[in-house]
């Protein structure tokens, strides 16, 4: 089985460069790339005009499997990060049971083998139900195929037991995931405290509850020499601790969700419940801050939070709402219209923060072109614009708050061990 | 001319014309209330449904008094013996009450914005009677009626409002039809309870009572909640009263004939003395009466009109 993608613009993050050149792919893997390869025997994908990456990751999805299956499911949430350029996807473990054991995290990876067209990598819980009381077996989910570990949306809020929990993570060698927010600061909110929450009569979740969280797990992962990556960073203080951490030294990565580039508190006017999400929607300062810490390095990683929720739960009074916003197939638009069009990120940078970056922090394969590699590869046409309509996601959530916006750039083909998976927004070909 | 929509959500979206014509159209209302044979057809055949998710005693016997003075019938749906309690979602009640024909609905919601969701996925006419800590806009427009009624003008007065603003909705409505009609509004009350950024508002956000009330034409004094101070927001209710509650002598510091008023329900000695609520310069009593005039006009411009409203 040969497939060629011929003629388009390649970005290479491990090489750094960006050129015109062809990829050929033999049997599931990338055979070389050059110019003006032959095509005998090749089925031919003509990229000109069109970006051609590695295979994108979302190191931060809920595929809500097993238990929320209204929500979404494996079948659906892999096809949805297919439409959306993405070739890996890690999931998090609140899922019903949650996934704090080596059983769960082995059967979300079957279910992904059977029913899913896209690698699914699993995270398993730091503590057991995600209650924060004590240890899950890490380890056991480690050698299960777990690749790093999270009590996402359920944060520890004992620093006695992240600390333990990071003290074990750094003897396997793996990498916590930390959802901050401080459940004394932020309980009972539904919005980013501050002028809006105050004209709209609802509860507030201060910035501080955040960022009270990161300086924890900062000066934890000081102590413990852990990896700790910090999920969703929103407010303008967590870069400002994130950039202060790393200057020194501290081994923590970051990431910054779609949404928090995009959107403020200012969305959540008309109270539409597709605007609810954790962390909230923040100022206009913040979103500039998180802006420039993209920018400037200090956050590495570019993920969605994909969160699924039937229409009926979105569909109510807002303190009511879950939180969550359906994020997979907005990605690349809100990345190319957001941060590489307005100048913010080059496309080089853009592409390492969605594949190479993400792929370091999990210890999973991908980011690469190099001949060998498995061909995860990702061609995005930039130039295409289009209007976000959630009634065309793949994902069964439909919880967008970017409904009628304009976007430019759109993947086109989504490629997984060589096989396409995507193509034209179509998915199952 | 008219009200621009179908609704009555909140204050903040309304203009000075609007509120005048509310204002102007109560008055006529008040006579109505005054006589002995207190009934005019204006609605008949029209049907006003209260939807009260909250207890309230005041303000829904408000609403169903003027909708009955204007000759339509009114229907309460309470939450408690309601689907409500069964599970049913806000959305599908409202369907329900819609599929049943009624003119207007009234609500209360402990929730923000759940009149604007209500509002949007209804034809007939809604009015918010307090969501949440969002708004409740005929309250403040009773406020203003009273004030005017005793001031003769809303322009250039000075307001203070004491008391719990973050959760206050009364608060809220009150800060944008004052501030829209060109009066001065001087928040105060315990920091733990003012909202973040609201002195963008354009309203002064004081660090004492007195300063508050300093010369002030109308002293607005909110309820203080119990559970307030078990969610720890404030040390007691004791040390409460001693800063923020109103008393003769921090009265004596507003404008000479200063107007006292309060929302209900009281808290004697609490937020105020007693001396206070019931001394010459309350006028909490009228302000209950001037709610249904208020209540009546509303009713009357949202539907009494065209047919096609």
């Amino acid at each position: 089985m040969k497939l060629l993608i011929k003629g388009g613009t390649v970005i290479d993050p491990v090489a750094g460069k960006i050129n015109k050149k062809d990829i050929l792919i033999v049997d599931g893997r990338i055979s070389g790339s050059g110019h003006n390869l032959s095509r005998s025997g090749a089925e031919v994908l003509d990229a000109k005009g069109k970006l051609v990456v590695p295979g994108l990751i979302d190191m931060h999805v809920h595929l809500r499997e097993p238990g929320f299956e209204a929500k979404e499911t494996i079948f659906t949430g892999t096809r949805a990060a297919a439409r959306g350029g993405f070739t890996s996807v890690a999931c998090m473990p609140n899922t019903n049971p949650v996934a704090d054991n080596a059983a769960v995290v082995s059967s979300v990876i079957k279910r992904a083998h059977e029913t899913g067209v896209v690698r699914v990598y699993p995270i398993g819980a730091i503590s057991r139900g995600s209650i924060g009381e004590e240890l899950a077996e890490i380890g056991d989910m480690k050698e299960s195929g777990a690749v790093a570990f999270s009590d996402d949306g359920m944060p520890v809020m004992s620093s006695g037991l992240m600390r333990r929990a990071m003290q074990y993570a750094r003897m396997l060698g793996v990498t916590l995931i930390s959802h901050c927010e401080d459940k004394n600061l932020s309980s009972g909110g539904s919005m980013h405290e501050g002028l809006v929450s105050t004209i709209l009569g609802l509860k507030g979740i201060p910035a501080s509850a955040e960022e009270v969280m990161v300086s924890r797990d900062i000066i934890l992962a000081e102590d413990t020499g852990c990896r700790v990556h910090i999920a969703h960073v929103s407010t303008a203080g967590s870069v400002r601790l994130v950039r202060q951490a790393k200057s020194r030294g501290v081994g923590i990565t970051a990431e910054v969700s779609p949404h928090h580039f995009t959107l403020t508190d200012e969305a959540v006017m008309g109270y539409g419940a597709c605007t609810k999400v954790n962390p909230p929607l923040r100022s206009d300062r913040d979103l500039e801050a998180v802006k420039e810490g993209l920018a400037d390095g200090t956050i590495d990683v570019i993920a969605t939070d994909h969160a699924p929720h039937t229409v009926e739960e979105k569909d109510v009074e807002y303190d009511l709402a879950p939180f969550g916003i359906s994020g997979l197939e907005t990605a690349v638009g809100l990345v190319w219209t957001e941060l590489v069009a307005t100048g913010v990120l080059t496309p080089l940078q853009a592409i390492t923060k969605m594949t190479l970056n993400p792929a370091r922090v999990l210890g999973i394969p991908g980011g690469t072109l190099e001949a060998g590699a498995d061909a995860d590869i990702t061609i995005i046409d930039p130039e295409l614009s289009w209007e976000v309509d959630p009634k065309l996601f793949a994902s069964k959530g439909r919880n967008t708050p970017f409904t009628g916006r304009l976007l430019k750039g759109l993947p086109w083909v989504t490629i997984v061990g060589g096989r396409v998976v995507m193509k034209d927004c179509k998915v199952d070909i | 001319m008219g009200l621009s929509g179908k609704d009555l959500i909140g204050l903040r979206d309304i203009t000075a014309e609007e509120i005048k014509l509310i204002l102007d159209t109560a008055g006529p209302m008040k006579e109505i209330i005054a006589r002995k044979i207190k009934k005019v057809p204006t609605l008949r055949g029209r049907t006003v449904i209260t939807v009260f998710y909250e207890a309230s005693t005041r303000t829904r016997t408000s609403f169903e008094l003027a909708a009955k003075y204007l000759s339509a019938d009114t229907v309460g749906l309470a939450a408690a013996t309601s689907s409500v309690s069964k599970g049913e979602s806000l959305k599908d009640t409202a369907r329900n009450i819609a599929a049943m024909g009624a003119d207007v609905v009234v609500l209360r919601h402990p929730m923000s914005g759940a009149a604007e969701l209500l509002a949007r996925s209804l034809n007939v006419s809604v009015i918010n009677a307090g969501d949440g800590a969002h708004e409740h806009p005929t309250q403040a427009l009773l406020d203003m009626y009273t004030v005017r009624e005793k001031k003769g003008r809303l322009d250039g007065l000075k307001v203070a409002i004491i008391g719990d603003i973050l959760h206050s909705r009364v608060a809220r409505s009150d800060i944008w039809g004052y501030t829209i009609m060109g009066s001065e509004v001087r928040l105060a009350g315990p920091s733990t309870l003012i909202p973040a950024g609201i002195e963008k508002l354009g309203v002064r956000v004081c660090r004492t009572v007195e300063e508050a009330i300093e010369g002030a034409d109308v002293v607005n004094v909110l309820r203080i909640q119990m559970e307030r101070q078990q969610q720890g927001l404030f040390p007691g209710l004791r040390e409460y009263s001693r800063m923020f509650g109103i008393s003769p002598e921090r009265l004596s510091l507003a404008a000479p004939g200063a107007l006292v008023m309060h929302p209900g329900p009281i808290n004697r000695g609490v937020e105020m003395s007693s001396e206070v609520a019931d001394g010459l310069q309350s006028v909490i009593c009228e302000q209950v009466t001037n709610g249904v005039a208020v209540r009546m006009a509303l009713l009357y411009l949202l539907i009494g009109g065209s047919e096609q409203k």
